[in-house]
């Protein structure tokens, strides 16, 4: 998969799961500060991003993900 | 409630009782057992003969890799698991001086760390569907002390502090955490303190008389249901006035 298929199939999912409007979500946007994803919505992003990317994302990854680039940059690596 | 329900501990006693309560509100029900399969069996027959649907599960709680293979099971064969009632719990009373360190780590291990590890993985699939109801059991013993049970009641006051937190943690995604502290209930568990303790007990009961395990499962089921929706982060009493 593309990284800019990965980035759009990703801006879908945090439309539609966490209810983010579309137009603020860019890729250095931090999800905390930025789009005000409290730390149990961050949670549940992963679990969607490993449900609709079919990947496992172990916690200590999980612990780097703040900005939507670095959610990209997990599933990139690991779909490999 | 078309609901999918799990009780810890649900083959005997008022895991027993609150496996019938919940099917009895149309919940699918995996009854857990530790060691008793044919008890568990009979549960579940009883489950499936008055129409409802049910599975028996035998799972160690307090073992982390058994637990979540329990959940990957239960999903399979009834779907996600939406009500957890964490009721599995031992005792292994002794004098404090007396208490050996096994004693102590096998009550606890029993007792919560299956709170724990069960909590986690059902939270998952609660977040997706974005209802869930947890409801732990707790006792009287956790809440006033009993004597010969330091680790009893630290596990059973332990289960009251975790849900506060969780209740706070996931109040916002539609999960309510709550736990029902029983007191004293005629149950084999209780039995074997024998009847001069139960007529002590029954003493300091308000009600003049132990509970029955079902008087503990219609409040477990009222927990679990929509009305409760608006409860979280709440331990409910029930022990005829026992800790007045």
């Amino acid at each position: 998969m593309e990284r800019s298929e990965i980035e759009a199939k990703l801006t879908d999912l945090l439309v539609d799961e966490l209810g983010l409007e579309r137009d603020k979500i860019a890729s250095e946007a931090k999800f905390e500060e930025d789009l005000e994803v409290d730390s149990l919505g961050v949670v549940e992003l992963l679990m969607a991003i490993e449900d609709n990317f079919d990947v496992k994302i172990p916690d200590e990854d999980a612990e780097n993900i703040t900005t939507v680039s670095e959610a990209v940059d997990i599933i990139v690596s690991k779909l490999g | 409630m078309s609901r999918v329900a799990l009780v810890t501990g649900g083959s005997r006693g008022i895991g027993r009782a609150i496996a019938m309560e919940l099917a009895g509100r149309g919940a699918a029900v995996a009854v857990n057992y530790a060691r008793n399969s044919d008890a568990a069996d009979e549960v579940v027959q009883a489950i499936q003969s008055g129409g409802g649907r049910a599975m028996a599960i035998g799972t160690d709680v307090g073992d982390a890799e058994a637990v979540t293979a329990m959940f990957s099971a239960v999903e399979e064969e009834l779907g996600r698991v939406e009500v957890l009632v964490n009721n599995a719990g031992i005792t292994r009373d002794d004098l404090m001086l007396r208490m050996s360190l096994e004693a102590w780590d096998d009550v606890i291990a029993t007792n919560l760390r299956s709170v724990f590890l069960c909590s986690k993985a059902a939270l998952r699939g609660m977040l997706r569907s974005k209802w869930g109801r947890i409801i732990s059991l707790s006792s009287v013993s956790g809440i006033a002390g009993n004597p010969g049970q330091a680790n009893y009641a630290a596990s059973k006051a332990g289960i009251i502090g975790f849900s506060r937190s969780l209740a706070k943690e996931v109040g916002s995604r539609g999960i309510t955490v709550n736990v029902v502290a029983p007191g004293f209930i005629a149950t084999d568990m209780t039995a074997e303190l024998g009847t001069d303790a139960a007529d002590a007990a029954v003493e300091q009961i308000s009600l003049g008389r132990l509970g029955r395990p079902d008087e503990i499962a219609s409040a477990v089921g009222y927990l679990a249901s929509e009305e409760a929706s608006y409860i979280t982060g709440q331990t409910l009493v029930v022990d005829g006035g026992l800790a007045l």
